[in-house]
């Protein structure tokens, strides 16, 4: 009998094309997902070499860092902004690259996109120049973000070279609570395996949690296992994400459709697989988390207080933590609920679908955003903006005094105009902290949407499970 | 790519964990389609002070480190984003090899494309190279890729470990490119073969932009 495999393997196995040197392989892939940030110098590349891209079919590029979240008519005011949407917009030209305009209804986050136009199916190997590429895993695909060099290296080839990654197992068993998320789920992970946790590894998330969790919660933990340091995240494929992908514009139809069920749905972890490394939490246990350093491992329920670094013993983690309540400006022992914000942002890739908005807006429905907190929605895509304002939710946002948005990545990460100011306290949906990300000096909070909502309403860190 | 072979200099310790690339290549600055030049970004928000002077507490100000071509650094260096960028900017300063317990894959795998060679140790040997960069300029260290060395002042040789592919194209300086070019013909046939078998991953994006 054939030695049992996990998904990755199988993934892996398939997609090997030749050994490339001792433990390194040569790895094809099928899906190139290219953005305006970390692709110029891809290009230019290319081009000095007098290369082509190979497979331009199996390419597709768009804009979300840079641009203008509001009066987009209005075009790009920021100088270096513009350059770079311009240059990728001559790059798609010269190569012959697919490409979605920034008017297209399609156009949003890269890692929200792939999966809502059905590009990003179980099976594929997926890269993109970009760290949160794991997003895609939640549909049973490896997907992992590359570097430049890299970039360059898929267009030109449509291969990269790869070493074999392990394989690790994360288990969520049970029920999550009330008011607990997919947010939480993954805080709680990356809190207890560390932002190293899962170096070197592929994390499969397994367990009868992610079985009933929707594809938008796998999305947003499978978003953040980079944040452990894994190289990719993977949620099996089953029922669930077989009834999101049927039907999307990119997704195979009629018999192509029945040929690709029936080769997905072999994909699963065989039984007694081996795992080089496993972790099992359990979701009854799962508050509602949040962040209270500059790192993602710096996490905390709600329910409980800002660390004390006297009470660590470990010099250099005692030292980060210091570093950390400097940066944040925070005292010891203080209770978390009783941290003010200056300003909330729900969006990114990994918060901003329909699912986190309507999370989002049952906690902003009749309530007002505190005195002195600016608090704005950034749907992920032109897509997910559209059903939203079918919902009514945009309503129920702008009612409330949040501010409602053109899909980008936004307040994520401080490359357009969305950023921070002035060392602002922020409560975001978004999955780094890291010190000045969100904009100089601005102190970062991550949690899930209903939280941030709950952040918004109270003008502090905030139980949603007190607001009902 | 620039070749490694062989590298003497003083070593500037960092022994922060998990220092990030947003740490090592701020944000903002990702707003280039240059890879050249990006030095002046290098640790900027702890190399400058808000006013744009240096910050004389930072270890790169100070010294010998100015002119530093090695780091020592803590846990879980290059954690983060899969910028090049940071790879960029601490080669363009001048950076070619950072010694640290442990590395976040993407960042381990950008160093080699760019001639930056990342060099994981156990604590123990990363704690005693660390006491060697704290002594500046009275501690030189000498790293020897061919023979997978480092060389401290007293003498001792610390061995370190490293993927037999990757050494060979860094000490040779070759392109990843061209080597896969050299396997165009088993590229085109796993293509063949991946077109009957799941034919419905090709010509995927085609029809977008729309
Ligand atoms: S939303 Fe944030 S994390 Fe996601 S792709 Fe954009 S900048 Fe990166």
């Amino acid at each position: 009998m054939a030695q049992p495999r996990t998904l990755f393997d199988k993934i892996w196995d398939s997609h090997v094309i030749a050994p490339a040197g001792e433990g390194t392989y040569l790895l094809y892939i099928d899906l190139h997902l290219c953005h305006e940030v970390t692709t110029p110098q891809a290009f230019e590349g290319l081009k000095l070499a007098g290369r082509k891209v190979r497979r331009p079919d199996a390419t597709i590029a768009v804009a979300d860092h840079n641009i203008p979240t509001s009066n987009r008519k209005a075009g790009i005011d920021e100088p270096e902004s513009k350059l770079q949407v311009d240059t990728l917009e001559r790059n798609v030209v010269e190569f012959g690259v697919p490409y979605i305009p920034i008017d297209s209804i399609n156009q949003g986050i890269v890692h929200i996109i792939g999966p809502e136009m059905g590009l990003s199916q179980p099976g594929m190997t997926i890269v993109c120049g970009d760290s949160h590429t794991a997003t895609h895993g939640a549909l049973g695909a490896l997907a992992f973000g590359i570097g430049t060099s890299e970039v360059e290296h898929v267009l030109a080839t449509q291969t990269l070279i790869q070493a074999h990654a392990k394989n690790m197992l994360v288990e969520v068993n049970g029920t999550l609570g009330a008011g607990v998320s997919p947010k939480d789920v993954i805080l709680a992970i990356i809190g207890k395996i560390g932002t190293a946790g899962g170096t070197g590894h592929v994390i499969e998330y397994g367990g009868s949690t992610f079985r009933s969790m929707s594809m938008e919660g796998r999305m947003t933990v499978c978003n953040m296992a980079i944040e452990s340091g894994a190289r990719a995240g993977l949620v099996a494929p089953d029922e669930i994400t077989f009834e999101y992908v049927k039907g999307r514009s990119y997704a195979p139809k009629g018999a192509a459709w029945e040929q690709a069920l029936a080769y997905w749905k072999t994909l699963p972890s065989d039984p007694g697989a081996h795992f080089d490394k496993k972790t099992s939490l359990d979701a009854g246990q799962i508050a509602p988390h949040i962040t209270w350093g500059t790192n993602p491992e710096q996490t905390a329920p709600i329910t409980s207080r800002v660390p004390d670094p006297a009470e660590i013993d470990d010099p250099l983690k005692r030292a980060a933590v210091e570093r950390a309540l400097q940066y944040m400006q925070l005292t010891p022992k203080t209770p978390l609920t009783e941290i003010p914000v200056q300003r909330v942002f729900i969006g990114s890739c990994t918060n901003s679908r329909i699912e986190d908005l309507r999370a989002a807006a049952a906690i902003a429905r009749g309530r007002r955003v505190a005195e002195g907190v600016r608090a704005m929605v950034v749907p992920g895509s032109g897509l997910v903006k559209h059903q939203a304002e079918e919902e009514g939710l945009d309503r129920v946002f702008l009612e409330a005094g949040f501010e409602w948005r053109e899909p980008g990545c936004s307040n994520c990460m401080s490359m357009n105009p969305d950023r921070a100011m002035n060392g602002e306290r922020i409560a975001s949906t978004s999955n780094r902290n890291f010190e000045g990300r969100q904009g100089p000096g601005a102190k970062t909070h991550l949690m899930g949407p209903a939280m941030a909502a709950a952040a918004a309403v109270t003008g502090r860190l905030a139980d949603v499970r007190q607001l009902g | 790519m620039e070749k490694f072979t062989q590298l003497t200099g003083v070593a500037a310790p960092m022994p922060a964990i998990n220092i990030d690339t947003d740490k090592i290549f701020p944000a903002i600055h990702l707003r280039t389609i240059k890879r050249t030049g990006l030095s002046k970004h290098l640790f900027e928000e702890i190399r400058f002070r808000p006013d744009g002077s240096e910050n004389p507490d930072f270890v790169l100000n100070q010294g010998p480190y100015r002119q530093t071509r090695i780091i020592v650094a803590g846990d879980n260096f290059g954690c983060g984003s899969s910028r090049e960028h940071a790879p960029w900017a601490l080669t363009d300063f001048g950076i070619r090899c950072v010694i640290a317990p442990s590395f976040a894959d993407i960042f381990y795998n950008n160093c080699f494309k760019n001639g930056l060679l990342p060099i994981a140790l156990p604590q123990a040997e990363v704690d005693k190279l660390m006491d060697d960069a704290k002594k500046g300029a009275n501690a030189v260290l000498t790293i020897d890729l061919d023979k997978q060395t480092i060389s401290r002042p007293d003498g001792e040789i610390v061995h370190f470990d490293i993927d037999p592919f990757r050494k060979q194209c860094m000490l040779n300086g070759l392109d990843d490119i061209g080597l896969t070019e050299q396997k165009a013909a088993d590229i085109s046939t796993y293509e063949a073969k991946a077109r009957t078998q799941r034919p419905w991953v090709f010509g995927m994006t085609e029809k977008a932009g729309a």
